[in-house]
């Protein structure tokens, strides 16, 4: 018995090396299995929570051209969430405990939502900068070797680059306005380029789970690796914008040809990790709040479809 | 709070006129309506589509991958099925 179980495995693994996908029914080992569920279900309630901090400007964005378009991208983001539950189902996780999961705070999701939005020019961070480090995240795992999270990211990075592009027009109209339009962007630009560069994880020695999902092709770059690039895309962005990024070791390395920069503040972002960032107890007591009040919504929608379908049949 | 779940379904779109159906992903929804309408609202956003299905998921019947080597089976060795299986003299025109 135990060594049918090591060739399914050895099989598998041949199946991953070849670069062929793994479907819903395939044969998968319990780990990878596992892995999956964790790293779906947490990017599902990231693009859930990651709706909070955005909603909240909904009502105060200055034109109704912004607020339109705010609107859509959060709506997007609500889209997002359920591609990847769906996604994270067809492994045999249910979408109610997943919810669960994340309501008690078992399941995590993205730091980042864990800090404030607190001015207009943090919607343009969260577009440019958040939804930038999301995209280099997601586009490897476009090619991920499990075939429905592949195609739900597909379609995650096709709306993706709508939001980069509308957080970056945020800013560059904030950094040819006035004098304290320029400021306000500066002072989001600052808090929130540390928290950005955290979202890429843990170093790449203190990510124990990396190497087997580089193995299983689940991951496709290391966290460090994606960290350079970003760092290397967004500093020709944030010059042209005219902002100075808040790192004072930031400096071009020419024998490597990309940008030598400081070390991340990783007592800061394993506190937040761990529910005590500024807005931790906030997003999940309104995800909490906001599920509890459509829960009449579900039970009637529910109700009513019983009621028809028995109708139906007398 | 009840742990119920709305059923399962799955949704496919004609993304125009001419094509197929091609399946897109699933969604919850407690009716065929509603899920018609959610499908509307997470899969064509940005006019994906111009025609929708919907399936409750457990009307799907699957083949079963373990079984896939044997059951296409049939089909690994009739390579007369195909037109290159034939050699035609370089003579002979609109073959």
């Amino acid at each position: 018995m135990e060594t049918l179980e090591l060739t399914q495995e050895e099989q598998f693994q041949a199946r991953i090396d070849a670069d062929e996908r793994i479907e819903p029914k395939d044969w998968m080992p319990d780990a990878y299995r596992k892995t999956l569920i964790r790293q779906i279900s947490q990017h599902a309630h990231s693009e859930l929570v990651g709706m909070l901090p955005e909603g909240n400007w909904i009502t105060r964005a200055p034109s109704l051209k912004r607020k339109a378009i705010l609107l859509a991208k959060v709506q997007d983001e609500a889209g997002h969430g359920l591609y990847l539950y769906s996604a994270a189902e067809t492994l045999g996780a249910s979408r109610d405990q997943m919810l669960a999961d994340l309501h008690s705070g078992k399941a995590k999701y993205s730091s980042i939502f864990n800090y404030p939005t607190l001015s207009w020019a943090d919607i343009g961070c969260v577009g440019w900068l958040v939804d930038g480090a999301a995209i280099l995240n997601q586009v490897p795992l476009c090619r991920t070797s499990y075939g429905p999270y592949a195609r739900a990211m597909v379609r995650v990075c096709k709306e993706e680059s709508f939001h980069q592009r509308q957080g970056f027009e945020i800013m560059q109209t904030l950094c040819e306005g006035a004098p304290e339009q320029k400021a306000m962007a500066q002072e989001a630009f600052n808090r929130w380029w540390w928290p950005t560069l955290m979202m890429f994880g843990p170093k790449d020695e203190d990510s124990p789970n990396t190497e087997r999902s580089m193995q299983w092709r689940i991951k496709r770059f290391t966290n460090d690796e994606l960290r350079q690039k970003f760092v290397d895309m967004m500093v020709p962005q944030a010059e042209f914008l005219g902002l100075q990024v808040p790192d004072k070791d930031l400096h071009w390395n020419e024998d490597k040809k990309a940008y030598d920069f400081g070390e991340v503040n990783w007592d800061e972002f394993w506190q937040v990790v761990k529910g005590n960032g500024l807005c931790n107890h906030d997003r999940l007591q309104a995800r909490v709040q906001a599920h509890e009040d459509g829960a009449w919504v579900r039970e009637a929608a529910l109700a009513h479809a019983r009621k028809r379908a028995e109708k139906a049949v007398s | 709070m009840t742990q119920q779940e709305w059923p399962l379904w799955e949704v496919f779109i004609r993304s125009k006129q001419g094509l197929d159906h091609k399946h897109v992903g699933s969604l919850h929804a407690a009716d065929a309506a509603m899920a018609m309408q959610n499908a509307r609202d997470v899969y064509t956003r940005r006019l994906e589509g111009v025609s929708i299905w919907v399936v409750e998921s457990r009307h799907i019947h699957a083949s079963n991958p373990d079984d896939a080597a044997a059951f296409f089976d049939p089909a690994a060795d009739k390579v007369y099925r195909h037109p290159t299986f034939f050699e035609v003299p370089d003579s002979i025109k609109h073959m």
